[in-house]
C-alpha cells in the first residue's frame, strides 16, 4: 500500500456506538490500490467503515488494515467473506474488544485564556497525555489511549473552546496468552 | 532472451495456450499489436469492443477455457466494461488486456486516459496495472490462475504503452505465489455426511442447481447424484442444460418465469439440495416467502454465497466436481431407499406438470406468429447439441422456457447482468469456440440493434452463426411490466417492426437475410437458413406483438402467487 494513515468520522463521539461497531484486522499484501479495493468494496456492497487506518507492518510487505465496521449495515460474517475474496487480502481476524489492546491517538488544538491554561494542562497531566505544542493563545494536546478514554477526554476538552481535534481511529491487536505452555501433552489424542 | 513487453504478453498468451483473441487496436496497445502479427494466435477484429468482450465470454461458455479479448485504452476500455459486468456476475472467465497510456503520463488526464484498473476493481474478480516489462510473464500467469480456478470470474491486466516498449529478460514463472488467494476445493467431510443425512430422511427434496454445476464441469456427477436418489431437479436460467431436459426427474426453469411445477417445488420442498446456486431474487421471488418449509444444503466454492441470502442448514465451500461424488458416496453409505421414499413426491410432481404444462396457441391461420412456435419449429430442425444463445427480455425466457437443453454448454445467455445485446457477439464467441457445432441465436428486435454490427465481424472472419430475431416491434419485456403493473400506459417501448429493414440490413452485413410473416412460411426459412454454412443468416421472424411471458410471479411478490397464464391474469 502506498498509503498510510486513517479516516474517522469527524467529530467522532465513538462512545455510544461501542455494541454496534465491529473492530476487524485485515492483513494484506503491501500493493498498490489495496486500500482503494477494501474502500470499494464497502461501498459497492453498502457496508458502513465507522473508523479505518493502515500501515505497513513489521514485515514491509505486508500492511494491517485496521477496520472498526458499523454491523448494523451487513451481517459481519458476509463482511469478512467479501473481504477474504480480494486476492490481496491474507487474513482477517475480528478483534473482540475484551481480548484486545486497542490503542487511538487524539490530537487538538484549544484556544486557552490565562484561566484555562492551568487547568488543560492539568487534565492532560491526569490523562497521562502530553502537550505537543505551544501558541500565543492556544496549545495542543495529544493523547494516546483506548477509545474509550478518549471519548472521555474529549468530552472534558469540549468546555473549551476547540480549534481542531483529530483523531486517527483505532488499532488493535490480540491480547498475547498468559498461560504457561502445557508441556506433557498426550501425543496420541489427535488435535483435528 | 530479450523481449520487449509487448513481445512478452504475446508470448506469455501463447503459454497459457491462448488460440483466438477478440479484440480492436488503438494508440496505447499498438506496441503488441506488432508482435501479433507473428504469433500463431487468431486475432477476431470486432466492430466495437463490448462485442469483443461478449465474444470472449461466448467462447468461454462453450469451451470452459478463458476467454481473451485486447483493447486499446480510454474509450475503448470502457466500451469492454458492460462485458466485465456481465461475465463478473455469472463467473465466467475473461481474460481481458487494455492498452494504458504510459506510465509518466498516468494520472495527468493524458489522450485516451481512463483509470481503467479503478473503473474495473468491482466488476473483475482482480485486475493488475503493469508497471514494469519484468512482471508481464508472472501477471499474465496469475491472470489466467485467478480468472479459471476456484470461482471463475473476468480479470483484466491494464499495460501502459511504454511498458510494451520496455526490454525484459523473458522467463516464465513456474508456479503462481499468490498468498492471499486459495480457494476451498475439497467440501467438509462432516458437512457432507450432516447433507447426506439430511437427503436421506427427506420427503419432498429437490436439487437446485445453478451455474457452478456448469462452471464446476459436474454435469456427469449431478447426473449420478439425482439418478441415484431419484431426485427431481430444477435448472436455473444459467444452468439450463446441466441436467438434461428430456430427464424425467428434471422439472425445468424455477423463478420469475419458471414452470409452474419447477417453481411449486421448491415452494413445497422440505429440502433443496443448492448446488451452484445463489438465490437470485429472480429465482427467489420474495425471499420471505421462499421456500418455506425447506432445510437447506448449500454447496458453493465462494464461501461468501453460503448465508449471503439465506441460511443454509448445511453449508459446504467446494468444489463441486469433487463434493457431488463425495456425497454421493456418503448416500449410498446409508443404504437407505431413497428412491422408495420419494414416490409420493414424485407422483405429486407428475400431476402438476400434466395439469400446468408451458403452453401457447399458434393460430392455424399462421397469423399472428406466435415467438414459442418459431422456438419449437428451430429446435425441431436443428441438432440436438445445438448451441443456443439469447439475448434479454422475452424472447430469452422463452428460448430457456421451449428449447430442451440435453448438453451441458450448449445454453449461452445473460442471467446475472441481463444484458441486451449479448446475443449476436456472444454467438460469434461460441461459434469461433465450438465451430463443429450450430450456434443460433435467438435475439429480441430491441437488442439486436444494439450489438448487430458484430455481423460484419462474422462475415467478415467467415463465422456463419444464424440469427432468429424474434420481432416484436417493442421492447417487450419491458411492453409486458406496462402492460400488466402500468395500466397498459406504454411508455417509450414501441421499436417498428420494419424500421430498421432487418433484412436489408443483415445483407448489408454480408449475411442472408430472411423474413417471416407467418407460421406456414417458417419451415421453409429455416430450412434455408439450416443450408448455408459460409455465411451468417438472419430470419426476421415477425412475432405476435401482444404475446407476455407466463407463467410469472410479479416482482416483490412470493412463489406461491405465481400467475400461470393469461387467462388467469385477467381475472385477477
Ligand atoms: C442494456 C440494457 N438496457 C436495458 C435493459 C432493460 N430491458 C430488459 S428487456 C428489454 C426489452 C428487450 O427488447 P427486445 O430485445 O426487443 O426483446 P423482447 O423482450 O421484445 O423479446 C429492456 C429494454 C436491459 N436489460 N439491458
Ligand atoms: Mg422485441
Amino acid at each position: 500500500m502506498t498509503f498510510s494513515g486513517s479516516v474517522v468520522p469527524m467529530g467522532g463521539n465513538g462512545a455510544n456506538g461501542a455494541a454496534k461497531h465491529h473492530v476487524l484486522s485485515v492483513l494484506v499484501e503491501n500493493k498498490s490500490g489495496v486500500l482503494a479495493r477494501i474502500a470499494q468494496l464497502f461501498s459497492r456492497r453498502g457496508y458502513n467503515i465507522y473508523s479505518l487506518s493502515v500501515a505497513p507492518t513489521e514485515d514491509d510487505r505486508f500492511s494491517r488494515v485496521t477496520i472498526v465496521v458499523d454491523v448494523e449495515s451487513a451481517p459481519l460474517e458476509q463482511i469478512t467473506k467479501q473481504l477474504h475474496k480480494l486476492i490481496n487480502v491474507l487474513k482477517i481476524s475480528e478483534i473482540n474488544a475484551s481480548q484486545a489492546v486497542e490503542y487511538e491517538l487524539l490530537l487538538g488544538s484549544i484556544s486557552t485564556s490565562s484561566e484555562s491554561r492551568s487547568e488543560i494542562i492539568e487534565l492532560v497531566r491526569i490523562f497521562d497525555g502530553k502537550i505537543v505544542d505551544v501558541g500565543f493563545d492556544k496549545l495542543t494536546v495529544m493523547l494516546a489511549g483506548s477509545p474509550k478514554t478518549l471519548d472521555d477526554f474529549e468530552a472534558l476538552l469540549a468546555v473549551y473552546p476547540i480549534v481542531e481535534i483529530q483523531r486517527t481511529g483505532r488499532v488493535a491487536l490480540q491480547k498475547l496468552d498468559r498461560s504457561a505452555p502445557t508441556r506433557a501433552r498426550s501425543k496420541s489424542g489427535k488435535a483435528s | 532472451m530479450q523481449l520487449t513487453g509487448a513481445q512478452a504478453l504475446i508470448k506469455s498468451l501463447e503459454m497459457e495456450q491462448v488460440e483466438v483473441i477478440f479484440g480492436l487496436p488503438g494508440g496505447a496497445i499498438l506496441p503488441v499489436y506488432d508482435p501479433l502479427l507473428d504469433s500463431t494466435i487468431r486475432h477476431i477484429l470486432v466492430r466495437h469492443e463490448q462485442g469483443a468482450g461478449h465474444a470472449a465470454e461466448g467462447y468461454a461458455h462453450v469451451t470452459g477455457r478463458p476467454g481473451v479479448a485486447m483493447v486499446t485504452s480510454g474509450p475503448a476500455a470502457t466500451n469492454i466494461v458492460t462485458a466485465l459486468a456481465d461475465a463478473y456476475m455469472d463467473s465466467i472467465p475473461l481474460v481481458v488486456i487494455t492498452g494504458q497510456v504510459g506510465t509518466t503520463l498516468i494520472g495527468t488526464d493524458a489522450f485516451q486516459e481512463a483509470d481503467t484498473t479503478g473503473i474495473t476493481m468491482s466488476v473483475t474478480k482482480h485486475n493488475w496495472l503493469v508497471t514494469d516489462a519484468s512482471q508481464i510473464p508472472t501477471v499474465v500467469r496469475e491472470a489466467f490462475h485467478v480468472a479459471t480456478t476456484g470461482r471463475p470470474g473476468p480479470v483484466l491486466i491494464d499495460l501502459p504503452k511504454d511498458v510494451s516498449n520496455q526490454l525484459m529478460e523473458w522467463y516464465w514463472p513456474e508456479s503462481v505465489d499468490l498468498p492471499g488467494y486459495k480457494p476451498t476445493l475439497k467440501g467438509h467431510p462432516k458437512m457432507i455426511q450432516e447433507a447426506a443425512k439430511l437427503i436421506s430422511k427427506a420427503l419432498r427434496p429437490v436439487l437446485y442447481v445453478g451455474g457452478g454445476v456448469l462452471r464446476a464441469d459436474a454435469t456427469k456427477e449431478l447426473l449420478t447424484l439425482a439418478e441415484h436418489c431419484g431426485i427431481p431437479v430444477v435448472t436455473t436460467l444459467m444452468a439450463r442444460g446441466a441436467f438434461p431436459d428430456d430427464n424425467p426427474l428434471c422439472l425445468g426453469m424455477p423463478g420469475m418465469h419458471g414452470n409452474y411445477t419447477a417453481v411449486t417445488s421448491m415452494q413445497k420442498s422440505d429440502l433443496l439440495i443448492t448446488l451452484g446456486a445463489r438465490f437470485d431474487d429472480r429465482v427467489t421471488g420474495n425471499v420471505a416467502g421462499f421456500a418455506p418449509y425447506a432445510k437447506v444444503i448449500h454447496v458453493d466454492i465462494d464461501p461468501a454465497e453460503l448465508g449471503k441470502i439465506r441460511n443454509p442448514d448445511v453449508p459446504i465451500v467446494g468444489d463441486l466436481k469433487l463434493v457431488i461424488p463425495e456425497l454421493t458416496k456418503e448416500i449410498k453409505k446409508l443404504k437407505v431407499d431413497i428412491k422408495a421414499q420419494l414416490e409420493p413426491w414424485i407422483a405429486e410432481l407428475a400431476t402438476w406438470r400434466e395439469k400446468f404444462p408451458l403452453t401457447y396457441q399458434q393460430d392455424p391461420s399462421g397469423r399472428p406468429l406466435k415467438p414459442q412456435y418459431v422456438i419449437e419449429r428451430l429446435r425441431q430442425m436443428a441438432p440436438p447439441d445445438t448451441i443456443v444463445v439469447s439475448g434479454v427480455g422475452q424472447h430469452q425466457m422463452w428460448a430457456s422456457q421451449f428449447w430442451k437443453f440435453n448438453h451441458p454448454n450448449t445454453w449461452v445467455n445473460s442471467g446475472g447482468l441481463g444484458t441486451m445485446g449479448f446475443a449476436v457477439p456472444a454467438a460469434l464467441g461460441a461459434k469461433v469456440g465450438r465451430p463443429d457445432k450450430v450456434v443460433w441465436a435467438i435475439d429480441g428486435d430491441g437488442c439486436f440493434q444494439m450489438t448487430a454490427q458484430e455481423l460484419v465481424t462474422a462475415t467478415a472472419e467467415r463465422i456463419p452463426i444464424k440469427v432468429a430475431i424474434l420481432n416484436n416491434a417493442y421492447l417487450g419485456m419491458v411492453r409486458q411490466w406496462q402492460e400488466m403493473f402500468y395500466d397498459q400506459r406504454y411508455s417509450e417501448v414501441y421499436l417498428s417492426p420494419d424500421l430498421p429493414d432487418y433484412v436489408k440490413w443483415a445483407e448489408a452485413m454480408g449475411c442472408v437475410g430472411i423474413r417471416v410473416d407467418s407460421a406456414d412460411e417458417v419451415q421453409v426459412a429455416i430450412e434455408k437458413a439450416n443450408s448455408i454454412n459460409d455465411r451468417p443468416v438472419v430470419i426476421d421472424f415477425r412475432t405476435d406483438t401482444w404475446e407476455k411471458v407466463f407463467p410469472m410471479v410479479p416482482a416483490g411478490k412470493t412463489n406461491d402467487e405465481i400467475v400461470i397464464g393469461p387467462q388467469e391474469m385477467e381475472k385477477k
